[in-house]
C-alpha cells in the first residue's frame, strides 16, 4: 500500500498544535468528529448500516447463511468478519485480496464483537453439530479519512442491531424457512475507541493526517458495563503505563457517548 | 437466503411484477460528486440497484510496464459487495466480474480523449452495493458521470440500459427476476450525441424483428437516462460554483 503524502509543514503543524492542546480542525484532544449513522440502507442484506465519521465513510452489510458449526463448538452459530478496502475509497487502496491493513481492521472489529459476546451465538444453532447459522459481517470502506476501526465497529454494531433473522423450523433434519423475521439476538453493544499518541499527548479519533503523524495508536473495545473486552496497539511507537491508564479512562468515557448514538433510550 | 416466488412476471394487463408498464424505466436517481477522496464520482439508484463509481486519474501508471506511450491507459473494475445479493458473494472477483470489467472498459474507452494523457492511467472503480439486475448498465452510466465529474475531457457521455423479452412481451430495463426468468436480455451502451453504440451483449432468443425492436427500446431507455446524467452533472456544478463563491 502506498502512503498518502502529507506535506512536512502540515505534519509539523499537526504535531505542534496538539502539543498546545488543539487540533487543526478545531477539535479538542478527546473530541470525535461528527458522527452520522444510517441503518437499513441495503435491502439485499439481512442487516446494514452506514457510518460517517467526519469524512470517513464505512458501509457494513450483514448476510446470514446456513452452514456447519466448528467441530469444537457444535452448538453455536459462527461469526465471520471481513473487511474490503475497496480502491474507490482512497488513492492508496489497491485491487486484490485483502492486505494486512484490511485484515487487521476486520480482526479488531471481530474481537470486539466476539469477546463481548454481543451476538447470542448459542441461539443460532438449528441442528447441533450439523446446521448452524453463519453471520457474515462485511465491512466496506467507502471513503478513507482516518480511524477506520472506530467507524467500522460502529457500523458493524448498528448493522447488527438492524439485522433480521429468519424464522425457521427443523423437519426431518432439514431447515425449513417460515415466513417472517425476528430480531437477531444481541445482548451487548461493544464500542471501539481508538486513541493516537502524538508528541506524548493522547488524542481520540485520529483523522488521516494525524494518523500519518502519530507515534502509535491504541484501540479498546468497551462493553455496556464499561469493561474492556478487546485491545489492539498499532504502529511502532510506545505508550507508558500512565498513558495506557489514561487512555482507558478516556475510552470508557467516550464509549458511553458513542453508545448513545447506537442504542436509543 | 432466496425465497421462491411463483408470481407471474407480467399480468394480463401487461403490468410487470413491480408495477411498471413494459416500456417503462425503473425510478432512477443519479448524483455526482459523492466520494471526497476520488477525483470524480457518482452514485446511481436504478430501482433497487445501488451503485457507486469512483475515478482516479489521470495519474502515474502502476505497474509501470503497462504504460502506453501514446495515450492513457483506461482501467475499469466492476465489483460487487458481498452483501449486494441474496446469497453472499465472495469478495474475490468472479469470472463474471472480470468479464464485465473488460466490456465496461471497452464501452467507456471511446468516449475519452485518452491521447491527451500519454503515459498515465485513468482508473474507474464501480462498486455494486445492491444488485437487482442491469448493474453493468447502471455501472457504466454512473462511471461516465464520474469521469465527467473528474473533469476528464470526453467526446460524449456514455449511457447504458438493457431491454429484453419476458413472457412474450418486449420490456425495457429488466430487473433481476425478469433477467433470470425471461427469454432474452440485451444490455446496450450508447454515446447519445454521436449515436454510437459502445456495448452490446445479449443472451436468450429473439427473432430478427424482435431484436430490432429490443435495440430501439434500449435506445429510448438510454435517452431518458442521458437526461438524468446531464441533470446530475448540472446539479454538481451549481453546487461547486456556490461553494466557490462562498469562499
Amino acid at each position: 500500500m502506498t502512503q498518502i503524502i502529507i506535506p512536512y509543514i502540515t505534519q509539523k503543524q499537526i504535531a505542534e498544535s496538539i502539543s498546545n492542546g488543539k487540533r487543526l480542525d478545531g477539535r479538542g484532544l478527546t473530541d470525535y468528529r461528527e458522527i452520522q449513522v444510517e441503518a437499513g440502507i441495503i435491502e439485499s442484506a439481512e442487516g446494514s448500516a452506514r457510518v460517517r465519521l467526519g469524512k470517513t465513510e464505512v458501509l457494513v452489510g450483514i448476510k446470514i447463511e446456513v452452514g456447519e458449526p466448528f467441530s469444537d463448538i457444535p452448538n453455536e452459530g459462527v461469526l465471520t468478519v471481513n473487511a474490503e478496502l475497496v480502491p474507490l475509497a482512497s488513492p492508496t487502496f489497491e485491487t486484490g485480496p485483502p492486505g494486512q491493513e484490511a485484515i487487521e481492521l476486520a480482526r479488531v472489529v471481530d474481537r470486539g464483537i466476539r469477546e463481548s459476546k454481543a451476538i447470542a451465538v448459542e441461539k443460532l444453532c438449528a441442528i447441533p453439530g450439523k446446521k448452524v447459522f453463519i453471520i457474515f459481517i462485511d465491512i466496506y470502506v467507502l471513503n478513507h479519512d482516518g480511524n477506520l476501526i472506530d467507524a467500522s465497529a460502529l457500523a458493524a454494531l448498528a448493522a447488527l442491531l438492524n439485522t433480521k433473522m429468519f424464522k425457521y423450523q427443523v423437519k426431518d433434519g432439514e431447515i425449513e424457512m417460515k415466513p417472517g423475521y425476528t430480531q437477531l439476538p444481541i445482548r451487548n453493544h461493544p464500542i471501539a475507541v481508538t486513541l493516537a499518541k502524538i508528541n506524548e499527548k493522547l488524542i481520540v479519533d485520529p483523522e488521516l493526517g494525524e494518523e500519518q503523524v502519530m507515534d502509535t495508536r491504541l484501540t479498546m473495545a468497551i462493553e455496556n458495563d464499561g469493561k474492556i473486552c478487546a485491545m489492539q496497539k498499532g504502529g511502532s511507537g510506545y505508550f507508558t503505563t500512565q498513558q495506557i491508564l489514561e487512555a482507558t479512562r478516556i475510552a470508557q468515557e467516550k464509549s458511553i457517548e458513542l453508545r448513545k448514538l447506537m442504542v436509543k433510550g | 437466503m432466496p425465497r421462491k416466488t411463483t408470481k407471474k412476471l407480467i399480468d394480463k394487463n401487461g403490468i410487470r411484477a413491480d408495477g411498471r408498464k413494459p416500456e417503462e424505466l425503473r425510478p432512477t436517481k443519479i448524483e455526482a460528486g459523492v466520494i471526497r477522496n476520488a477525483d470524480g464520482s457518482a452514485y446511481i439508484e436504478q430501482g433497487k440497484n445501488k451503485i457507486l463509481a469512483g475515478v482516479y486519474g489521470p495519474k502515474e501508471v502502476h505497474p509501470k510496464h503497462l504504460t502506453l506511450l501514446d495515450r492513457a491507459l483506461l482501467r475499469c473494475r466492476y465489483h460487487m459487495a458481498p452483501f449486494s445479493v441474496e446469497e453472499r458473494k465472495s469478495p474475490a472477483p468472479s469470472r463474471r466480474e472480470q468479464e464485465l470489467s473488460k466490456v465496461i472498459t471497452w464501452a467507456i474507452e471511446p468516449s475519452i480523449f485518452l491521447e491527451q494523457f500519454p503515459r498515465t492511467s485513468i482508473d474507474v472503480f464501480i462498486e455494486v452495493l445492491q444488485a437487482n439486475g442491469g448493474t453493468r448498465c447502471a455501472g457504466i452510466t454512473a462511471a461516465s458521470v464520474a469521469l465527467a465529474d473528474a473533469g476528464i475531457p470526453m467526446r460524449d457521455l456514455v449511457t447504458a440500459c438493457a431491454a429484453g423479452k419476458v413472457e412474450g412481451h418486449l420490456v425495457l430495463d429488466l430487473m433481476d427476476v425478469e433477467d433470470k426468468m425471461g427469454e432474452a436480455d440485451l444490455p446496450l451502451a450508447l454515446m447519445p450525441n454521436l449515436n454510437a453504440i459502445t456495448l452490446l451483449q445479449m443472451d436468450g432468443g429473439l427473432t430478427t424483428d424482435e431484436f430490432e425492436r429490443v435495440i430501439n427500446l434500449a435506445l429510448t431507455g438510454c435517452k431518458q437516462i442521458h437526461t438524468l446524467q446531464k441533470e446530475a452533472l448540472k446539479a454538481r456544478y451549481i453546487a461547486v460554483k456556490k461553494a466557490v463563491e462562498k469562499q
